[in-house]
């Protein structure tokens, strides 16, 4: 291990310490003030942030070329580093207030970003596995935190199972990967690729890792699980999960492909079109039915997991790729503020055993308090894409390299289930400021602060958002 | 080498008539002994194959931890004695279906393929000997080091996963 190597890990190494010390910090903190166990994570997450901004500009690869660093990396894992300080900060009442509050939340909650960044940084299938893990068995634990309730515990085996059964395709297709080429670095597989390795086996090795990855970004088909899932977990971690599970696994699913896999695109690309388009259409109509807040941006994140997709679809060609990758970049950092937005907002309505989840229950919010009502309204234009937000810059950037890759068919579809998605997403609006009702909330500083901070950045980022698609556009991915 | 064959017939036989042990006995504690048993055996067939780290990962990971696992849970369900009566009709005719479809496949492998093939050639010494623990234990410290160091990561992970969700509160 040389030095080089350890500047390569070094933010994610010191999160790892941190979230070991604070699992024994956290045994000397009185129960009843567990909130200082959620400050240190906090501040671990930042120091971690902190180091890795100062890494922007390196390049390197690290651990015999098990791991790189990049622009790549270096800007997924802030992504990461930013949700996960999100994360606490809507957890922090919330766990308090619904009788969950214990330290291990907050720690298994870092050992996940653990997992994320180690993901982004993979540059060996077998990193990629490992990674995987780490992020994912946190996830069940925390979705099947609240062990007083039935769906809780429910979302906690469902995600398991159905996750294990996933980890198994992305194990299955390294290993028929590895057969193919007769290794598991991307660097390897690239060069074993090119030199006309049989590619019916790698093929089959490649479309089974997408499958593994479908299941963690809940792409359809591969989605069942969504649902039940995130209306069942505690609301502030299907926030968490819906964003870093999903910054993740796009993160490992741009590099394994773009670097590992760019022979294979001619058969590639119109798989991923499908996958694509078919996601957008289901997650968005059937999420028309919904009348569970928590169900209802279930299905919107499906949806939004088939846009990001659509940043895949060229990535064979080499001119638009860098494009399509800053796009798609783009359209995450818009879609992880938006969604912990949104979360915040149904943190506050939500009562306890589930009560206050229904679309009705936000009858009236607009006229008792206006403020939460605008920032609601706010995260719902975002998801729909219409200005003044983010959501609209991150779907035109997405849906400009789409065209520009020519697939104007695939951008069609895009723009069409957007226009299908306002009626449920103006629907929640409608319901706040025509109907009658009296809502009660509850409200915390850390969740007020959380709610306005993302709606702002939204809002304001959306009216100057060149800085951050130059940020994204430089963030290339690299082979060593 | 004949001293391998005579070894490798007993072993074989033993091996089958554990496998069908295992399938035909009713009493599930039975079965899973003589699963134990199978996975024993193969472990000499590694073995004899010269793979002594495969061997040896056999009879802890299969023989045992696993196998640990299967009896822990035959037991704790109560499901011993399996009823007589055949909940799935289907599954006979089927699973009879499919071990004549293998049975043709290795008989065609064996007869057809075997002659077409080159002799596989054996492995070289540094694999053939216990020189290749010594060898495995290099690489899983030099170049597969961190993930490797990840993995303890994520068995604590799982430790600490597997009490949050099982441990008693104290009111």
């Amino acid at each position: 291990m040389t030095q080089l190597d350890f500047q390569t890990l070094l933010p994610l190494t010191i999160l790892t310490v941190w979230a070991c010390v604070l699992l024994i910090v956290d045994l000397f903190i009185p129960k009843n003030r567990k909130g200082i166990t959620a400050v240190l994570a906090a501040l671990g997450l930042a120091v971690t942030l902190s180091f890795t901004i100062l890494q922007i500009g390196r390049e390197n690869s690290g651990y015999s070329g098990m791991v790189v660093l990049d622009g790549f990396s270096t800007f997924v894992n802030a992504l990461i580093l930013v949700s996960g300080l999100l994360g606490i900060a809507l957890a922090y009442g919330y766990v308090k207030r619904m009788g969950l509050e214990r330290g291990e939340y907050y720690t298994l909650l870092l050992f996940s970003v653990v997992g994320m960044m180690l993901m982004a940084q993979a540059a060996d299938l077998i990193v990629v596995f490992i990674a995987l893990e780490l992020l994912s068995i946190p996830l069940y634990v925390l979705a099947a935190f609240s062990r007083t309730s039935a769906e809780s515990e429910e979302a906690g085996i469902k995600y398991f199972l159905l996750g294990a059964f996933a980890t198994g395709f992305v194990v299955y297709g390294t290993a028929l990967v590895f057969g193919a080429t007769g290794t598991t670095s991307l660097v390897g597989i690239v060069g074993s690729a090119s030199n006309g390795t049989s590619s019916l086996l790698l093929t089959i090795g490649a479309a089974l890792i997408l499958v593994g990855f479908g299941f963690k970004v809940a792409a359809v088909p591969f989605h069942m699980w969504t649902p039940d899932v995130y209306q069942g977990a505690p609301t502030s971690v299907t926030a968490f999960m819906a964003a870093g599970a999903k910054i993740a696994g796009f993160a490992a699913l741009l590099r394994v492909f773009a670097t590992a896999f760019p022979t294979l695109a001619t058969d590639l690309t119109d798989i991923l079109w499908a996958l694509s388009a078919v996601t957008m259409i289901l997650g968005n109509v059937v999420a028309i039915s919904q009348t569970n807040i928590k169900r209802m941006l279930a299905y919107s994140s499906i949806a939004h997991a088939g846009y990001i997709l659509m940043a895949f679809v060229p990535y064979g060609n080499k001119d638009i790729m860098p494009i399509s990758i800053a796009a798609g970049l783009f359209y995450l950092v818009s879609y992880v503020f938006t969604n912990f937005g949104a979360w915040g907002v149904v943190i506050a309505l939500e009562k306890s055993e589930g009560k206050g989840l229904e679309i009705g229950d936000y009858a009236g919010l607009g006229r008792k308090y206006p403020a939460l009502a605008a920032a609601m309204t706010v995260f719902m234009l975002s998801l729909i894409g219409l200005p003044p937000t983010l959501g609209l810059v991150g779907k035109f950037y997405l849906f400009r390299a789409v065209i520009a890759g020519g697939y104007t068919g695939l951008a069609i579809i895009g723009v069409v289930t957007s226009l299908v998605s306002a009626y449920y997403y103006l629907r929640v609006v409608v319901t706040m400021y025509m109907k009658d009702g009296e809502p009660t909330t509850e409200r915390e500083p850390m969740l007020d602060f959380t709610t306005a901070f993302t709606a702002i950045v939204t809002v304001v980022v959306s009216l100057v958002p060149q800085w951050l698609f130059l940020l994204a556009s430089n963030a290339v991915l690299k082979l060593f | 080498m004949t001293v391998d064959l005579i070894l490798f017939l007993i072993l074989a036989l033993v091996s089958v008539s554990t496998a069908l042990g295992m399938l035909l006995s009713r009493n599930t504690v039975y079965s899973a002994l003589f699963l134990v048993l199978n996975f024993v055996t193969v472990a000499v067939f590694y073995l004899l194959l010269g793979a002594p780290f495969i061997a040896m990962a056999q009879v802890t990971v299969y023989a045992g931890a696993i196998m640990v696992l299967f009896l822990f849970v035959i037991m704790l369900l109560g499901t011993e004695v399996l009823p007589a009566s055949n909940i799935l009709p289907w599954q006979k005719p089927l699973a009879g279906g499919l071990a004549a479809v293998l049975a043709v496949e290795a008989i065609y492998l064996l007869l057809v393929r075997a002659r077409s093939v080159a002799q596989v050639t054996s492995p070289d010494v540094a694999i053939n000997s216990m020189d290749n623990l010594r060898e495995m234990g290099k690489v899983l410290f030099s170049t597969y080091l961190l993930p490797f160091e990840v993995t303890s990561i994520l068995l604590l992970v799982a430790m600490v996963g597997a009490i949050v969700l099982t441990k008693k509160e104290k009111a």
